[in-house]
């Protein structure tokens, strides 16, 4: 299926870009005219991603962080989040709600359970030492 | 950008949220609030989120942090007037609100 529009950026995974990927997204997805819920919900959703790369992907320094989103017909929306930092050992267990492996002060342990429950798939790849990929999609229900 | 400002009346502190919280803004907003509760060490804690634009799981560390150090001082913590948008992310994550 080929995409009606697409936009591709990357970026370090530096904290201050967390909000800058959802702006940048936030603009994309004006033209399909989201309502403020689908947009909140995917933001969120994208905040989680980016932040799990920022958090977690490059331990030792930054990394580029990739986003890309698409749009096809339907309304259909599928945004990818890429690093290529040291990966998911175990992806099942990391996206069980709860587990953290930050501080269980700062980090709630709900990001992949957020994106899970406000987008409609959430697919997550990864290899240890080799990077993460997440691949979100959600279909913008028609207004009214 | 996310800031906080403080009010406080018979041994509640107000904490007003304000703006987009995310991980990186989580942070400043955890050590303003901190440092608060250490000068005034109140026996309840308000987070008010009503001006919150945007709040992504760092929202929900933030607030379970700060309601772990209310319960070891023996104090509360109350979350008031979420927008919808974090009401939802209240909800999944199982942290009532007023």
């Amino acid at each position: 299926m080929k995409a009606q529009n697409l936009v591709r950026c990357a970026f370090y995974s530096r904290g201050v870009n967390e909000a800058f990927a959802r702006g940048m997204l936030a603009a994309f997805l004006a033209q399909a005219d989201p309502t403020v819920p689908q947009l909140a919900d995917i933001k969120t959703a994208v905040s989680e991603a980016v932040t799990n790369c920022i958090v977690h992907a490059y331990p030792n320094g930054v990394g580029l962080v990739r986003l890309t989103a698409a749009l096809y017909e339907g309304g259909l929306v599928r945004i990818t989040v890429a690093d290529k930092g040291v990966g998911i050992p175990d992806v099942e267990q990391a996206m069980q709600p709860l587990f953290t492996t930050g501080n269980p002060e700062e980090r709630a342990g709900l990001g992949f359970a957020v994106m899970q429950s406000f987008m409609d798939t959430v697919k997550v790849s990864s290899a240890p030492g080799r990077g993460t990929r997440v691949v979100l999609t959600k279909r913008l229900s028609p207004r009214g | 950008m996310a800031g906080v400002t403080f009010s406080g009346a018979d041994g509640t502190l107000f904490a007003y949220l304000v703006g987009e919280i995310d991980h990186h803004s989580a942070q400043q907003l955890r050590q303003a609030i901190d440092a608060r509760l250490a000068l005034a060490a109140p026996a309840r804690l308000t987070l008010d989120f009503g001006g919150v634009t945007f709040m992504d799981s760092s929202g929900v560390g933030l607030i379970l942090g700060r309601q772990k150090r209310m319960r070891e001082a023996g104090g509360v913590l109350v979350v008031q007037r979420p927008p919808a948008q974090i009401q939802k992310m209240l909800e999944l994550a199982r942290v009532s609100y007023v």
